[in-house]
């Protein structure tokens, strides 16, 4: 990867993105549509802005999937 | 459970029927006597599973916690997500499982526990210095010494960091990116909550991001992902 492009996309900020508090309210909704793959970004893509950004939310979601398909399976 | 139907409602966050599970847990926690008091314990065995599971998952970050802390962690964040869930009951609208709305709940109590953990051992300088900007290429996977437009635009950034951020911003900066403090360990240190320091590296990035594309640094559009 190149740095500056790295550096230049961590500048970059999403208008979609719409923090982590919003996240957080609604990242178990989000997270059941990632699990069956039914779109989760369309149907919330203040999420999914956030969580590309965010690195705690990004790391709750890997949490919570990580839970539910445990669950799963 | 299905996706939220945006023809019927403005609300993506709209509650479909529960299922058989979910209804049996609110039916049972919002209840009393002994179907209550049992629902509680295996709530909390189940947040406990799961607390422990997501720190052995987080293993860059806990891997310093071992033995008995380890496990007391675990216990701390199920016990204060098992608070959090019973007060919240009546917040939770249904648009997924129970349980996945609780695991939400304990991985972040998980997540805030472990930032707290992080002051315990880092030995982080909070003040700017010149090495911390000099390691700033290597955190964005660049050898400086090869590549002179890095150096031109390092010193764009830290001109700009120094003249359009606020001190609160500047110092949000300083922290999470030359230090590489991660976030939730420096809520803890500022007393703060995660969205609001996201928030405030999210203003900094903007600004700063549209002083290097005024001055010529980059373009207006970013690069796409390599």
């Amino acid at each position: 990867m190149n740095g500056w492009s790295a550096l230049d996309r961590f500048l970059h900020t999403d208008p979609q993105d719409t923090g982590c508090a919003e996240t957080m309210d609604l990242l178990h909704a989000y997270a059941e549509l990632v699990t069956a793959d039914q779109n989760a970004a369309v149907w919330y893509p203040q999420v999914a802005a956030h969580v590309r950004a965010c690195g705690p939310c990004a790391e709750d979601l890997e949490g919570l999937l990580a839970a539910i398909r445990a669950d799963i399976g | 459970m299905a996706p939220p139907d945006p023809a019927a409602t403005d609300d993506l966050v709209t509650a479909a029927a529960p299922d058989g599970d979910t209804a049996e847990w609110t039916r049972t926690l919002t209840g009393t006597g002994p179907d209550h008091d049992r629902a509680v314990c295996r709530l909390h065995e189940l947040l406990l599973r799961i607390a422990r599971r997501e720190i052995n998952r987080r293993e860059a970050r806990s891997s310093a916690i071992t033995g008995p802390e380890r496990d007391d962690l675990a216990h701390q964040a199920a016990a204060d997500a098992l608070l959090v869930v019973l007060a919240k009951l009546d917040r939770f609208r249904g648009e997924s499982r129970f349980t996945t709305w609780a695991y939400k709940i304990v991985v972040f109590e998980v997540s805030s526990k472990l930032g707290r953990h992080f002051w315990r051992t880092a030995e982080i300088s909070m003040d700017a210095d010149t090495r911390a900007w000099e390691r700033l290429p290597d955190r964005f996977g660049s050898d400086p010494a090869g590549e002179p437009e890095w150096r031109d635009l390092l010193t764009a950034l830290r001109r700009a960091v120094e003249t359009e951020l606020t001190e609160h911003q500047r110092r949000v900066f300083h922290a999470i990116v030359l230090r590489g403090v991660p976030l939730d360990a420096l809520v803890v240190e500022l007393s703060s909550n995660r969205n609001a320091i996201y928030k405030t590296l999210f203003d900094a990035r903007r600004k700063l991001r549209a002083s290097l594309v005024a001055n010529g640094y980059m373009a207006d559009k970013p690069s796409r992902r390599s």
